[in-house]
C-alpha cells in the first residue's frame, strides 16, 4: 500500500483552488481521473480484442462466462485499490495539507521566501 | 489552429536506465500527453477570448481604464470562468501527471536503485558528496509539483525522482522533446555549432544538469571537450550517470556541486558555461552568487548561454506577462515570477559579459520524433512551447 500512497503525495505549498466552490473542483478532480482510468481501459480492451480477433482464440461468451480464482480475485482487487487512490488523489492531498502545515504555506508566500535565499 | 496528435510512449527511445512501464502505464501516459494537448491547444485560448470580450471590457467600464500591471490582470481573469475551468483543469493535470509517474516508479524503486549502481559500475563519472547541503532554495518548494523535487532520496541509491521526472517530461511535452527528451540540448548544441563553427571548447560546464538529458547533445556535437554537469540532487545525477553510460556517452562527469559555491574548479577554468531552464529553479539571493561563480569559473574568452524563460519587457502585454506568471504559482515554481522582472543584461554583466557583448535569441527545439511535421510557425504557449529563449554572451 506504500507506493500506492506515495504516488499520491502531495506537493509542497497551499493548492490553489480556481472555481467558487471548491467542492466542485473537487468533483472536476475525481472526474477527470475517471476520464483518464476510463481511456487506459479503453485502450487496453482495444489491444486485447485485436490480437484476439488476429488468432481467433477467445469467444464473447467465454468473456461473458468468467469467474476468477482466487490469484486472479486478489489481484483484480488491488488493483481496484490503485484505483481508489487514483480517483481521490486530491482528498489524500487536501488530507496532507492539514497534516503538515508547514509544507502548506500559499506560493506568494513560498516566492517571497526564495526571493531572499 | 494547428492541432498536432502526440506520438505513443513507445515513441520514446528506451534506454536501460528507464523505469519498467506496464501496458496500462503506458496507456495512462498516451491518455495524459493528449489531454494536455487538447487542453493546452483548444481550451487555453480561451483565456484570451474571454479577456478580449469580457475581462478588459468591463473592468474598463467599471475604472474608466485599462490594466497597469499583471496583478490587476490577474485579480480580473480569476472571477472570469473560462480562466477558472482552463485553471482548474490545467492544475489537476499537472498532479495527475505526477501521480501517474510516481506510482510507476516507486513500486519499482528497489529495481531502479539496483540497476543504476550496475550502469554506474565503477563510478568513473559520478561523484557524489555524502554531505552536501542542499541548497535552502530547493528544499523550500518541490519545483513543478514533483513530490520531493530532486533531491528527496527515499533509499540509499534512490533514481526514483529522477526516473520520475525523465518520462514526464513526454507527457507535460507531448513528446515535443524528441526520442530521448533532449529537444532543447539538441537545439542549444547545433545553434553553437552553426553560428560559431570555429569554437573548439576544451572544457564544458553544465549547471542545473538534472539528469544530463540537455548536456548529452553538447557531449556528442563536441566529442573532443571535457564535460562536466553538475546539479544538487543526487536522485537526478545518479540516473544521468548510469543512463549515459547506458546510450554509450562516456566524456561527460556528473557532479555533486553547489553552483553558488564551486570551490571544486579553479578560476577561468571552462570556455562554456551553460544552464538550460534551471536560473528560475534557484532563488532571489542565490542567483546573483552563482553569476559570481559563473564570471570566476569562465575563462577569458568563453562563452556563456542560458536557456531560460524571457525576461518581462515593456513590450510585453500585462496580459501575456500574467499568463506567464501562471505556472510561478500554481504549478509551484514560484521564483520564475521574481525572476522575470531581473535583467538577463544585468545577469551577463555579473559573469563577465559586457553589456555590448549581451544576446538574446529564440533557438527551436529540435523533435527527432517529428521533423516532417514541426510547423514553423508554431505559436507561442507562454513558455510552453518548443521554442527556446537564449540569453548570453562573450566573456572577454
Amino acid at each position: 500500500m506504500n507506493d500506492i500512497l506515495m504516488a499520491g503525495n502531495k506537493a509542497k505549498g497551499e493548492r490553489p483552488y480556481f472555481l467558487e466552490d471548491p467542492a466542485v473542483e473537487r468533483v472536476l478532480n475525481i472526474t477527470m481521473a475517471v476520464a483518464t482510468e476510463l481511456a487506459v481501459t479503453r485502450e487496453r480492451l482495444d489491444t486485447l480484442e485485436r490480437i484476439l480477433a488476429e488468432k481467433g482464440l477467445v469467444s464473447r461468451e467465454e468473456i461473458e462466462a468468467y469467474s476468477p480464482d482466487e490469484e486472479a480475485a486478489e489481484a483484480r482487487q488491488l488493483w481496484h485499490a490503485r484505483y481508489s487512490a487514483r480517483l481521490l488523489r486530491i482528498v489524500q492531498q487536501e488530507l496532507e495539507a492539514i497534516a503538515q502545515p508547514e509544507n502548506n504555506k500559499p506560493m506568494h508566500q513560498i516566492a517571497d521566501e526564495i526571493n531572499e535565499m | 489552429m494547428s492541432y498536432q496528435i502526440p506520438p505513443v510512449f513507445t515513441k520514446l527511445h528506451r534506454h536501460d536506465m528507464m523505469p519498467a512501464f506496464d501496458h496500462d502505464e503506458r496507456a495512462r501516459y498516451n491518455f495524459l500527453a493528449n489531454l494536455n494537448r487538447f487542453i493546452s491547444t483548444v481550451i487555453a485560448p480561451g483565456n484570451k477570448i474571454a479577456y478580449d470580450n469580457r475581462v478588459e471590457p468591463n473592468f474598463v467600464q467599471e475604472n474608466g481604464r485599462t490594466f497597469q500591471n499583471r496583478h490587476e490582470v490577474q485579480a480580473a481573469m480569476s472571477q472570469d470562468p473560462m480562466y477558472q475551468t482552463w485553471a482548474a483543469l490545467r492544475r489537476c493535470t499537472m498532479e495527475m501527471r505526477q501521480q501517474a509517474g510516481r506510482s510507476v516508479v516507486m513500486r519499482q524503486a528497489e529495481d531502479l536503485a539496483e540497476k543504476a549502481q550496475k550502469w554506474i559500475g565503477d563510478g568513473k563519472n559520478l561523484v557524489l558528496k555524502p554531505d552536501f547541503q542542499v541548497p535552502a532554495y530547493l528544499r523550500h518548494v518541490d519545483n513543478h509539483l514533483m513530490p520531493g523535487s530532486y533531491h528527496t532520496e527515499y533509499m540509499e541509491g534512490d533514481v526514483a525522482n529522477a526516473g520520475n521526472y525523465d518520462t514526464g517530461l513526454f507527457v507535460t511535452t507531448g513528446g515535443m522533446l524528441g526520442r530521448l527528451t533532449d529537444g532543447g540540448g539538441k537545439a542549444i548544441a547545433h545553434w553553437v555549432k552553426e553560428t560559431y563553427p570555429d569554437f573548439q571548447p576544451k572544457r564544458i560546464l553544465d549547471i542545473g544538469c538534472g539528469l544530463g538529458h540537455n548536456v548529452l547533445p553538447i557531449a556528442e556535437m563536441y566529442p573532443n571537450a571535457e564535460i562536466i554537469a553538475i546539479d544538487a540532487g543526487a536522485p537526478m545525477l545518479r540516473y544521468g550517470a548510469a543512463r549515459a553510460n547506458a546510450l554509450g556517452v562516456k566524456k561527460v562527469t556528473f557532479m555533486q556541486v553547489d553552483a553558488e559555491n564551486m570551490a571544486e574548479f579553479a578560476d577561468h577554468s571552462f570556455d562554456w558555461v551553460q544552464t538550460t531552464m534551471f536560473l528560475h529553479e534557484t532563488g532571489g539571493k542565490a542567483i546573483h552568487r552563482i553569476f559570481r561563480e559563473i564570471n570566476r569559473v569562465l575563462a577569458p574568452g568563453g562563452l556563456n548561454l542560458h536557456i531560460e524563460q524571457p525576461q518581462y519587457t515593456p513590450e510585453m502585454s500585462y496580459y501575456e506577462q500574467f499568463m506567464r506568471d501562471w505556472d510561478a504559482y500554481y504549478n509551484a515554481e514560484p521564483y520564475w515570477g521574481h525572476m522575470h522582472d531581473l535583467q538577463p543584461e544585468d545577469l551577463m554583466e555579473a559573469a563577465g559579459v559586457p553589456r555590448a557583448n549581451f544576446m538574446q535569441v529564440g533557438v527551436k527545439a529540435i523533435n527527432d520524433l517529428d521533423e516532417k511535421k514541426q510547423d514553423a510557425n508554431v505559436k507561442e504557449d507562454y513558455g510552453r512551447s518548443p521554442i527556446w529563449n537564449v540569453f548570453g554572451g562573450w566573456k572577454p
